[in-house]
């Protein structure tokens, strides 16, 4: 009987095991597909012409995508600037000021905005945001406004979650050592709380930044994905991301290629961002 | 937990065999192999679904990879047909082309635009940049926000070859990726000037007369409207028996009508 049990127990062990190893060879397959497929090209047309090229026309023979990795980490930065401040509101009003049936109330309704399809987004952009831009500011509309405003909202849940959990880990002594000092509610929280959750508060920018990097659907529809480095914040652009659903459908030979070296540009620009995250979060746990 | 493991093991069988079973098909007779333009192969796929439902006997395998790659298979013989969407060039012209249909392309504006008429320079003027504004085309003073179509794309290849004339369409124009998409901006857009296929003009865009002649199926056909690209089939010498069933059908009057209906314009109705 007892043989039985301890048997069943090895079995499960192994095919939990199993389980856990096979995301890993996901992750490796992945890693050596897109390696495989986008290196040749570097090889053949130059590591140089394609980083740092100003003119993508993969049917001709051009394939610099310089332009799209600065578009990328400027829809980056726009969405920060805009879901950054918002989504540290949120978290602060939620870990500091919310009473408990509010925070009931505010906690499932931004899953809930986590879990809604980017296309979805997208969709709500092209339809309301777009034509805003358009008529307040003028332009097309298609820009990097608009596409930091949409992923800037996009960003949110992260930014929340991730700063939310720094923010409550603050030790209560802190909050009432600085109160009974004769602090303000509102002082304790700028001057004390938030400079101690300080380094998760930054890795929930980093995979915010991450999220947005890689968002791509909602990103074709509201960018304009026009070629060029946008001169103003009203002007159409293209991400790494955008360049490579936009455009496989149609692509063969080096075009295709060329979509496979920009999938590798982007793929070692999100394990930067993600390792530097996760250094971030570390640091804060060795403390 | 056993029964479980059998459950499971004779599941996989299940799957493994029932992927088999598309072998089978294979001892039906009449293969007929197609290849080539990404903007024809829709619709020979749509035209090989009709002619399998009459035609239980044959199996028609369509595949892209574009008009090059479409003829190039048929000069070696690997394929029964080649689809291509451009003309042949004189070193190709070995091959035996067979017009299906043609595909007009529509220079379209939202309609609060006042504009009707645009000629073929203007138009390219608009996409390689030169014209940015529509003072310069006789309208209010505003940024002209010109779609084009993703790279590698049939209809931005036809539109390229017909009104660029190797002119480069300018990096500062926006690009959409479907016929669908650019039709959405310009009707949305006051300012925008996109192209699509004939097909997809409604209400919702104004289709533009080009030199003065306006894109319709009698324009197209009278050769007036210059915007248009064949849609060819392409054959080494004359079509195999099993191939030429095929041909024979997509020329019919059924399937000139399917084609019709995907608003392109039959070579006979």
């Amino acid at each position: 009987m007892i043989e039985q049990i301890k048997q069943r127990e090895e079995k499960i062990r192994w095919i939990l095991t199993f389980c856990a190893l096979s995301s890993l060879l996901f992750l490796f397959l992945i890693f050596a597909f897109i390696l495989i497929e986008g290196l040749p090209l570097f090889y053949k047309v130059g590591f140089s012409n394609i980083i740092f090229g100003f003119k993508w026309a993969p049917t001709k023979g051009s394939f610099g995508i310089f332009p799209m990795i600065v578009s990328s980490f400027l829809v980056t930065i726009g969405a920060l600037v805009i879901g950054g401040p918002l989504g540290l509101g949120c978290a602060t009003y939620l870990a500091e000021y919310a009473g408990k049936k509010r925070k009931i109330f505010l906690k499932p309704a931004l899953e809930l905005l986590a879990g809604i399809p980017s296309v979805v987004y997208g969709f709500l952009g092209v339809i309301y945001i777009v034509p805003f831009v358009r008529e307040v500011f003028g332009g097309s509309g298609f820009s990097l406004l608009s596409t930091s405003v949409v992923l800037g909202i996009m960003i949110l849940p992260t930014v929340i979650s991730i700063s939310y959990d720094s923010l409550m880990s603050v030790p209560r002594a802190y909050r009432e050592g600085s109160l009974a000092m004769g602090a303000t509610k509102w002082q304790t929280t700028w001057r004390v709380v938030i400079p101690s959750a300080r380094s998760g508060i930054l890795a929930s920018f980093i995979l915010g930044m991450g999220r947005a990097v890689g968002e791509t659907m909602a990103v074709i529809m509201v960018a304009g994905n026009a070629l060029k480095i946008p001169s103003s914040i009203l002007e159409p652009l293209r991400t790494l991301t955008s360049n490579i659903a936009l455009e496989l459908a149609y692509a063969s030979g080096d075009h295709r290629l060329g979509l496979f070296s920009t999938g590798v540009v982007l793929l070692i620009i999100i394990m930067i961002l993600n390792y530097i995250a996760n250094f971030v979060i570390r640091k804060k746990v060795i403390k | 937990m056993g029964k479980l493991y059998l459950s499971i093991i004779l599941s996989f069988f299940l799957i493994i065999t029932s992927c088999n079973r598309g072998n089978v098909n294979n001892q039906k007779r009449h293969l007929v192999n197609i290849a080539g333009s990404t903007s024809v192969m829709p619709f020979t796929e749509k035209l090989a679904e009709y002619f399998m439902v009459g035609h239980p006997e044959y199996i028609v395998n369509v595949q892209s990879g574009g008009s090059t790659a479409g003829i190039q298979a048929c000069i070696n013989g690997t394929v029964h047909i080649g689809m291509s969407s451009r003309e042949l060039k004189e070193d190709e012209k070995v091959l035996n082309e067979i017009v299906i249909c043609y595909d007009g392309i529509a220079i379209i504006v939202n309609p609060k635009n006042p504009i009707n008429d645009l000629t073929l320079e203007q138009v390219r003027n608009i996409f390689s940049g030169k014209v940015k504004n529509w003072k310069d085309l006789g309208w209010i003073n505003r940024r002209i926000d010109a779609v084009t179509r993703e790279e590698g794309s049939g209809t931005r290849g036809a539109f390229e070859e017909l009104v660029m004339h190797k002119v480069h369409i300018d990096d500062g124009i926006m690009v959409q990726d479907s016929n669908g998409s650019v039709k959405e901006v310009v009707a949305t857009d006051p300012y925008a000037i996109g192209y699509v296929s004939l097909g997809m003009v409604d209400k919702k865009v104004k289709a533009l007369k080009i030199d003065g002649v306006e894109p319709s199926i009698e324009n197209i056909k009278q050769k007036k409207y210059k915007v248009v690209r064949p849609f060819l089939y392409l054959t080494k010498g004359k079509p195999e028996a099993d191939a030429q069933v095929f041909i024979d059908f997509v020329l019919s009057k059924e399937g000139q009508g399917i084609l019709k209906k995907e608003g392109l314009v039959p070579v006979n109705d």
